[in-house]
This record gives C-alpha cells, structure tokens and sequence, in this order.
C-alpha cells in the first residue's frame, strides 16, 4: 500500500490518467452523505484488491483530484465508475454527464443514486420551502437573509455555484446507467463480492451480468433473510418505535411496527430486524415490482383486521406519514416521482 | 366552472367482472347517457386493484382514477372487497401527502343491476374533475429544470 500510494501521490504531480496500464477506477458522490464511500472502504484488506488492479483515477472522498483531470481523459478512460448520490443540483446532472462519458460501466451505487434515498425526499417539497427551511426559519441564525446566489460578481470575475433544483433525480433518470447497486449504504461485503466479480471479468475469469442488472442483491425480500417468527399477519393497531418496545422474537409487522421488509429488495441479511428495529426500505424495490410504496400500501392493507371505512381510517390514524414511511429511500424512482406541492407553480 | 376552456378530464376506471363491469354494460345496454370520460379496465375483483395501477395512471397522464367493484358482502371471491376499501383508504391517505386532490380517485360500489348507479357516479366524478381542472403530472413532475434557470429565477 505504501508504494501504491507513493505512485498515486507521483500520479498527481504529473496528472496522466493513462501512467500505467491497469484499468481505472473512479468513484463520484453526488448529492450523498459519504456513507456510501465509507463502505467501500469497509471492505478491509479487500480494498487492497482494488489498489492491486486498478488505478484510482478519481475519488474526491479520498484522493485530491479536479474534475478538469477528469475533463481531459479519453472518453472511456475510466474502466469502472462508481456514482453514488441524487442528482439534485446543475452540477450534479454535469458530474453524472462526465462520468457517463469517461466510464465504460457506470454503476449507481447505493439507494441515493438508485432511488434518491433520503435526498429524495425533497421531492415532497417545493424548492422554495427548502430554501426557507436552510435559511430562514426560527431556528437559523441568517440576520442579513443571505441567500445562496448563482452567480455572484468578485473583483477577480464573476463566481458560480450550483443551482439547486425543483426535483431530485436519481443517476439513471438523467444518464443510462450500466448496473445498479441500492443500499444505504450497499453492504461492504456486497461490495467486495461485486469489486471481486470485476476484477475477476477484466482478467476473463467471469463474465458481467446483463447490463442494467441490480448487483450485489438477492433475488427475494428481507422479509426471506429475516429470522424472526412469522405466524399470521392481523393488525389492529400500528405502533411506532418511539412509545412502543417490540419483542426480540416475533416479526416486527405482526406487533404492529410498519415494517418494510416484505416490499425491500433482500441483500443486506435483514440487519435492521435483528437489531429489533424495522426494516425501513434501504435496499429499494424488491425484484418484479416498480414502485416499493405501492407494493407496501398493497400489503400493509392486506393484513389491517378492520372492514369497515371508519375502523380502517382509525388504525390507517397510526401511521402518521404515509408518503415519508412507505417511500422513504424510493420518493425519487417513484411512479410518481414527487409530491404536488402549492407554491411550486407560484 | 372557471378556467376550464373545454377541458375534457381522462379517467381511468378499474371494474371488477363480476358487477360494475357488467353494470357498465348495462348502462349501454340501456342507452344511459353518461359521460365519455372513464376508459374502463376489467380486472376479475377490484380486491386485483394495485396501487400501482392508479399511481401509473395518475402519473401518465389520467386526471382522476374511478375503482368500482361488489357492495362489501357480495364478492364474488368473498372477502376481497373489504381489501379493497382497505387498499382505497391506504392510498387515498397517500395520495394526499403526495397533492392529489381527494375527489380524483373514487370508490364506487356497482352490483351488475346498477347500471343506472355507475352512470350517475361516473357523471358526478366527471364534473368534479372538469372543476378541479387537469392534473398534468407528467409536466408538473418532470419539468425540464433547465426552463427554471432560462426563466431568470435567480431567488435563490
């Protein structure tokens, strides 16, 4: 590792993506936390595996490096990218655009560039409230109601930054997308087995699955990984987490705590539940459905022991927000893609 | 009726075989005249109903969803339409915290005699739509973001 890093450091002094002849690897966040980042480095030693075979061309995380390097690469210098984040903002959409272009296989990595995630969430909000929430209510100290401007003129020219946009987009709704890889964050040993399965292709050990597959994942829910009792599913009453101590033993839907499991892609080895919490969606739809929310409205009524409008509204009454719960890492890859909000035309 | 410049709503309407579908073949049958607006779907119950049917239709371009089935206790498969209201209620509440306004999905119960009954919902759902106006979520969701920043909305 030492000497790779001595090279990498050679590598920025002169910047020359094409220095060695190893496949390049890049790795982008867009509007992400890092958490997706740290998983990558969460593989442990297997990380150096990736140093061994690739060369780590991009990475703002971890290296220094511009994106004008990146500008001045062949179009399809990159052998593997890995994007995580939404598209939220112009530069975000330019970022996704570039990283198109340089990489061969552009993986959308993690719930945020997969489904919007959490960053997707916006989606239930105007631009403008968002606005207001950053810099303008109560809580924010902004006496001078700064606002972040587009462009702003300095004695030395003119400065830009990003504009924020209306809607949140996941990578593939603004560029083709090669493989997809949810989670939030995808597993670090999902990550090993996929960086594995890469290495492995690029020496004609294994062949790459059918673009546009979902990697790193099983093929059923966490609801089939999850080591919980199940016995039938009636529900009488939701209960939340915060006034309500579930039992280590039994599923977590049957006591009452919206639990996403039977809607979420199975791949993680349902961790949530073991730990006592709900699964809360992270690993985005499960195989053969579209929209996670519906699949969990569809189900979650199913099992309601009520028949009557005014008793399903009473228990309907227990969760407490429906569009935030049931599409909580997919609101973005939605059918409906966001919320309908007043003051957006205005 | 304001605004409304001849708007003529697209409503998608999922019956159930078994009643409102046959209902809605009555109504013809009996040259009832209702309104044009609702493209009917047969599905065997409305129990089949998927949220994701009527999210899709919003989405693509319906401006309002009509789900019709058996009155509770005469389905043909038992039970189903208690399902039904349950996955009706489920989504309307979703629905809200998305914008949609509460008059564009709407449950109608409908047994195969009622024929006279489906036309008159349709024609009362048809007008409720034509006042609330188009829906228009494809343009509202995807709108190009670039038009925002050509449009000079520099309010940061």
């Amino acid at each position: 590792m030492t000497t790779r890093r001595k090279e990498n450091l050679a590598a920025d002094a002169a910047p020359s993506p094409a220095a060695t002849g190893k496949p390049k690897f890049a790795m982008y966040w867009a509007a992400s936390c890092g958490g997706c980042d740290i998983a990558v480095l969460n593989i442990h030693e297997g990380i150096l595996d990736v140093d061994a075979n690739f060369d780590v061309v991009f990475w703002p995380v971890a290296m220094d490096a511009k994106y004008k390097d990146v500008e001045a690469m062949d179009d399809g210098a990159i052998t593997l990218c890995l994007f995580n984040g939404a598209i939220r903002n112009s530069e975000g959409e330019e970022m996704a655009h570039l990283m198109r272009r340089k990489s061969q296989v552009l993986v959308a990595f993690g719930s945020c560039a997969c489904e919007g995630c959490i960053p997707g969430l916006a989606n239930l909000y105007s631009r403008q409230a968002l606005l207001e929430t950053a810099f303008s209510t109560l809580t924010t100290d902004n006496l001078r109601a700064i606002r972040p401007q587009p462009s702003f003129a300095v004695p030395e020219g003119e400065l830009h930054i990003p504009y924020l946009y209306e809607t949140v987009k996941t990578l593939d709704q603004v560029v083709p997308v090669d493989y997809y890889m949810p989670g939030c964050p995808p597993e670090s040993k999902q990550i090993a087995a996929v960086v594995g399965l890469v290495i492995q292709a690029l020496k004609g050990e294994a062949q790459l699955p059918p673009p546009g597959s979902v990697l790193g994942v099983g093929d059923s829910t966490v609801c089939d990984e999850c080591a919980r009792k199940r016995s039938e599913k009636v529900i009488q009453q939701f209960r939340r987490m915060a006034t309500y101590q579930p039992n280590q033993e039994e599923c977590l839907l049957e006591q009452g705590i919206l639990c996403s499991g039977l809607a979420t892609r199975s791949g993680c080895g349902a961790l949530c539940p073991a730990a006592n919490m709900p699964c809360i969606g992270c690993y985005g739809p499960a195989p053969g459905v579209i929209d996670q929310g519906a699949r969990m409205m569809s189900a979650i009524s199913s099992v309601i022991d009520a028949k009557t409008p005014g008793e399903i509204r009473q228990i309907l009454d227990g969760i407490v927000d429906p569009a935030g719960t049931f599409y909580r890492f997919s609101l973005a890859h939605s059918l409906l893609h966001r919320a309908r909000v007043a003051s957006r035309e205005g | 009726m304001a605004g409304n410049n001849g708007f003529e709503p697209v409503i998608i309407g999922f019956t159930c075989n078994w009643c409102s579908y046959r209902a809605a073949d009555m109504a013809g049958m009996a040259r009832v005249k209702y309104a044009p607006n609702v493209r009917l779907i047969r599905m065997m119950c409305s129990g089949r109903l998927d949220p994701q049917f009527v999210l899709k239709a919003l989405a693509e371009g319906a401006d309002g969803v009509l789900v019709s089935g058996c009155h509770p206790g005469d389905c043909h498969y038992l039970e189903q339409n208690y399902k039904t209201i349950r996955r009706f209620e489920m989504l309307k509440k979703t629905l809200a915290a998305m914008g949609v306004e509460d008059a564009r999905v709407k449950l109608v119960w409908a047994s195969a005699a009622e024929g006279m009954i489906l036309a008159e919902e349709i024609d009362k759902l048809v007008a409720e739509i034509k006042a609330l106006g188009p829906l228009g979520w494809k343009r509202m969701a995807w709108a190009p973001e670039a038009l925002a920043i050509a449009g000079g909305d520099h309010d940061n």
